[in-house]
């Protein structure tokens, strides 16, 4: 970069900036046989320098760029004055799963995005200080329960224990409202448990969060579907004041190729969820089995295709393809994954999509038949729309495969909720960004209103709807 | 938790569990089933409600000891708590009154047509059921059956009771004498079920059958049970359980149902292993 004089001058007056640290993690040719953590953390000497990089400028640009409007500054200043809990305690005053968002939040489009430093070299680690503050109370074992407003003596049901649940209930509870969550399956923590794997997300930590929401005084009930048996109607008739609902995207989305249905053919949902959430990758110590593929095609481009396609190099893949229709330039998933699933050895296949899958004579399948692609005009995303080449089709020899193509609007609720209203997509129409819905009483959001997001995204909306509904309870 | 009120073998093979669930019981229609694990690393296993109590608060099941789960769940006793059960997941049973209808059960999968059975019956239809077994000792609810029934029909394999033959063979016989047949349901073995849908189909008897693939999470979330049905793909969890049969690619459904074959006698193995070392 060609600074000028002046501008060196005015740098070096001010105070010398150090370099971003860098955060260490397990060998790449270790960690790709193992379930462990990748990155490890910032040690307390490394999260000191890295929180002295912060300019703690008056109008904070990265709290702009944060869902949930955590007082960066605030917390980093903390870290830098050793105060770790203080600094894990700021940070929970308007993000109740720090520990997760450290790890999982795409901070390169949001805060750090627009972190001042950022212009002129590499931004302050804020996701991974946040990370740093959040593991240090969890380890002290010393965490700390919020002032409880007085009981308001209303209830409220929350439907769907993700990113969005977890954080509405806690929000809730902290103003004096009585709170269930009712969740589908046998464990709280939505895509938390059940998508996002072990070696990017530990399910310790998960379960810590939950934990922690239970001593809120969050009532939670797994295996119950609404929808199936109890309805929404049947929460209102029950006695609860308010329903959120938060139940994600959770329908699986195939190509309706031939021969998708073969052995040996998962949706992302499933082959993610029999390793992550049913811990397939334990088996036989646990009792759910999971195809072992030697080689291995994921479909897709995304942060769920990384997941999977390096789920598969764990569990013993010789060669592990990502098959996109695109190139990398237009893939959804964050730098960091492609970055660590290349070291670890995945293979990319750009430009590529499957068009017919060949079984053997046992219905297992054997080979991927492909075409190849070129990009063309840009479409609705903005991303120049894949166009087959004619005649170039050609053949990858697979016995695993998994479609990571997104997913879409699971029916459920929406089906068996009279008056509430869906958009054509089937996700729940909400009137604005407080999550108010059709149904009186009825709040929604994350994926199930906005289609496959993020984590944090969901956790966005979901302290809109807080609001929402404390001022709809106070009426 | 949900507590084991009773649990008693029918056969050597197929054991019958009543479970504290007041939520299900309280909702459930007949062709619906549940999702349970018996332990926190369990595997969940979908089996079909038979019965339910609404005053005990208790659903009734009826598995055979086939892999690493039902081995586990039938050791366990009265007393005893399962680690989850979901339901009641899946759509009832299409049930009016149809006119004359039969159903067919063969197996463990007379515990699943009996309540459709007493269902139709109580919608008024004329209910001839036809149920079979390899041979007498293991054949279940007969009792139950026949209450169940205007009409009843046995068939042993092995000939050791009732008709000397197959299920589907019975059926057979009463299309050839002329009976009027508005709708036959059948629950069995997938073998038992493509050959009553062969019997049926040139007759052009609109038949029911309800699929068994292989689930995780069951409530429509991760595709493992998808069937093929009029060329469509459909979850079996959602959609299901029940279709078509004429429609059912029954050869896509038996394929599936063996895609962990080998990690499922790996698993019941090692079980039986831990258990004798006790």
């Amino acid at each position: 970069m060609n600074h000028t004089g002046a501008d060196a001058m005015e740098n070096k007056k001010k105070r010398e900036i150090k370099s971003r640290q860098i955060m260490p993690e397990q060998d790449p040719l270790v960690r790709r046989s193992n379930f462990e953590e990748v990155p490890l953390g910032f040690t307390e000497e490394q999260a000191i320098i890295e929180a002295s990089r912060c300019l703690h400028c008056k109008k904070p640009l990265c709290v702009s760029g944060c869902p949930v409007d955590v007082d960066i500054p605030g917390f980093i200043k903390l870290i830098s004055e050793e105060k770790y809990m203080d600094a894990a305690r700021a940070i929970k005053e308007t993000n109740s799963l720090p520990a997760v968002c450290g790890r999982v939040c795409p901070q390169e489009a949001q805060c750090e995005k627009y972190c001042i430093l950022g212009k002129k070299q590499d931004p302050v680690a804020i996701g991974r200080l946040e990370r740093f503050a959040a593991d240090y109370e969890r380890n002290a074992g010393d965490i700390k329960i919020p002032e409880i407003s007085e009981n308001t003596g209303k209830k409220v049901a929350v439907v769907g224990a993700g990113p969005a649940g977890l954080t509405i209930a806690g929000d809730l509870v902290k103003k004096g409202h009585k709170v269930t969550i009712f969740e589908g399956l046998h464990k709280a923590g939505g895509v938390l448990i059940y998508g996002i794997p072990e070696f990017r997300l530990p399910k310790a930590i998960v379960d810590a969060e939950v934990e922690y929401l239970v001593r809120l005084g969050v009532e939670i009930r797994t295996n119950v579907v609404i929808g199936r048996g109890k309805t929404v109607d049947d929460l209102f008739e029950e006695g609860f004041n308010a329903v959120f609902l938060g139940v994600g995207a959770g329908a699986p989305v195939f190509m309706d190729i031939p021969g998708e249905n073969l052995g040996g053919i998962y949706s992302a949902n499933e082959y993610l969820t029999r390793s992550n959430l049913m811990k397939a990758y334990r088996f036989p110590e646990y009792d759910t089995p999971i195809a072992l593929g030697k080689e291995v095609a994921v479909l897709g481009g995304g942060n769920v295709a990384m997941d999977s396609v390096r789920t598969a190099l764990r569990l013993g893949a010789n060669n592990a393809y990502i098959v996109y229709r695109r190139t990398e330039a237009e893939m959804p998933a964050r730098g960091e994954e492609i970055h660590h699933a290349k070291e670890e050895g995945v293979k990319f296949k750009y430009l590529t999509a499957p068009i017919e899958y060949i079984g053997d004579d046992k219905g297992w399948v054997r080979q991927m038949r492909c075409i190849q692609m070129e990009l063309g005009e840009p479409d609705d995303s903005g991303r120049r729309r894949p166009v087959p080449v004619p005649g170039s089709e050609f053949i990858i020899d697979v016995d695993m495969v998994v479609v990571a193509i997104g997913t879409m609007a699971n029916p459920v609720v929406p089906a068996t909720t009279p008056g509430l209203d869906t958009n054509r997509w089937g996700y729940i129409a909400t009137r604005d960004e407080t999550g108010e819905t059709s149904r009186k009483g009825v709040y929604a959001g994350g994926d199930i209103v906005t289609g496959s997001a993020t984590v944090i995204l969901a956790m966005g909306a979901a302290k809109k709807a807080a609001k929402a509904i404390d001022e709809y309870l106070k009426r | 938790m949900n507590e084991i009120k009773e649990a008693f073998w029918l056969s050597h093979q197929i054991v019958q569990m009543e479970i504290h669930a007041p939520d299900i019981a309280d909702k459930r229609k007949a062709g619906q089933f549940v999702v349970l694990m018996t332990d926190e690393r369990g595997e969940r296993i979908p089996l079909t409600i038979v019965d339910s109590d609404v005053k005990k608060g208790t659903i009734t099941i009826i598995f055979q000891v086939v892999g690493k789960t039902t081995t586990c769940l039938a050791d366990m006793k009265k007393g005893d708590c399962l680690f989850s059960v979901l339901g009641p997941l899946g759509k009832p049973t299409e049930i009016e009154n149809f006119g004359n209808v039969v159903c067919v059960g063969g197996g463990v999968g007379i515990g699943v047509i009996y309540p459709i059975a007493r269902a139709l019956k109580d919608a008024g239809n004329e209910v001839t059921s036809i149920i079979g077994a390899r041979t007498k000792d293991i054949l279940i609810l007969e009792s139950e059956m026949r209450a169940a029934s205007n009409r009843l029909l046995v068939a042993t394999d092995d000939g050791s009771y009732g008709f000397h033959g197959f299920v589907s063979q019975v059926l057979q016989s009463l299309i050839d004498e002329g009976e009027r047949i508005d709708r036959v349901f059948a629950i069995g073995p997938v073998p038992m079920m493509r050959v009553i849908c062969t019997v049926t189909r040139p007759f052009d008897i609109k038949t029911i059958v309800s699929l068994n693939p292989i689930m995780v999470d069951a409530t429509g979330m991760c595709g493992a049970c998808r069937v093929a049905v009029g060329g469509e793909t459909k979850l079996a969890c959602v959609d299901g359980p029940e279709f078509d049969g004429h429609q059912v690619d029954f050869d896509l459904l038996t394929d599936r149902l063996r895609m962990y074959y080998f990690q499922e006698k790996e698993a019941v193995e090692s079980y039986r292993c831990r258990c004798n070392g006790k």
